[in-house]
């Protein structure tokens, strides 16, 4: 990590307020050093199933993209958002119209491609409502 | 793959609330288009809210996601032959090349094997045709029976 790891949160927040598709989910982090909590606070249009209340699949795997993405962003050295490669998601428990946090991890990053774990928890940290594994494309064009 | 043309009648008046009724779906602008047994085919609009990168204005990955796991969960309900509800298992999704700037995203989803618990699924998503690919998606759905299908309010959780 050659660059100021604070510098790296000022860019950081400043890349999501400046990002429509974030502003949009209502994405926001918490970083505390190298470590970022990411929140997706709770809004009626992220509803999925209006019957029992639960959360967009698809809101759930694009939270748990972005938050890969800005944990990649805050530990690499990069210019630029990394580009997914592929991802995959699994859904292991219906996520509730209540707030949703996530975490992500990079298993390893190298020079062009960075593989990176994200889980997603709502109550309890213990019980996940989605994981996330993905690769990653650190751009260097 | 249904064999009964009035089971897929029922589907085909309950699966459009999937996507039009869903208000996720509906923010995101989705519209279902084209819908057979075990095949759907929706479409995501070009918005402004919606982008991922302001400098090129390319749209962000997760609108794609969202738009494969639509459009697959509906291509389950189309292939169904008795009522039962969806839940996605996982998702896999490889991203071949960025969706061009200023145009509507098509989805196509094929329901193409199911147990009595298990659906899996394929889709792609493009501009015009499948020969330049923007995304591909495969998917596991897990099914359990249920009395009938929701009001006209049911989505995808």
């Amino acid at each position: 990590m050659g660059e100021d790891i604070y510098l790296r949160q000022e860019k950081l927040q400043a890349y999501l307020e400046r990002t429509p598709f974030a502003s949009f989910l209502g994405f926001r982090c918490e970083i505390m050093g190298d470590e970022m909590t990411a929140i997706l606070p709770f809004n009626e249009k992220i509803i999925g199933n209006p019957t029992i209340r639960a959360l967009h699949g698809g809101a759930t795997g694009a939270f748990l993209e972005l938050t890969a993405m800005a944990q990649l962003f805050l530990l690499s050295e990069e210019a630029k958002m990394a580009k997914p490669i592929n991802l995959t998601i699994d859904y292991l428990r219906q996520a509730r119209s209540e707030n949703l946090y996530a975490r992500a991890e990079v298993t390893k990053q190298g020079r062009r491609i960075a593989n990176v774990h994200a889980e997603a928890w709502q109550a309890e940290r213990s019980r996940p409502v989605a994981t996330l594994n993905a690769h990653f494309l650190l751009s260097d064009d | 793959m249904t064999a009964d043309p009035d089971f897929f009648d029922l589907i085909r008046q309950y699966a459009p609330n999937i996507i039009n009724k869903v208000p996720y779906a509906k923010t995101l602008g989705f519209e279902l288009v084209e819908l057979e047994p075990g095949r759907a085919v929706a479409r995501a609009p070009y918005q402004a809210e919606t982008i991922g990168d302001i400098e090129t204005g390319i749209i962000h990955g997760g609108v794609v996601t969202a738009l494969l796991d639509n459009v697959s969960g509906v291509s389950v309900i189309a292939a169904l032959s008795e009522m039962k509800s969806t839940a996605t298992l996982d998702l896999r999704i490889d991203y071949m090349r960025p969706a061009e700037v200023g145009r509507d995203i098509i989805a196509e989803a094929k329901c193409y094997h199911m147990t009595r618990t298990v659906a899996f699924t394929r889709a792609w998503a493009y501009h015009e045709t499948k020969d330049r690919v923007i995304a591909t998606a495969s998917g596991s759905f897990a099914l359990n029976p249920i009395k009938q299908f929701p009001g006209d309010s049911e989505g995808e959780g």
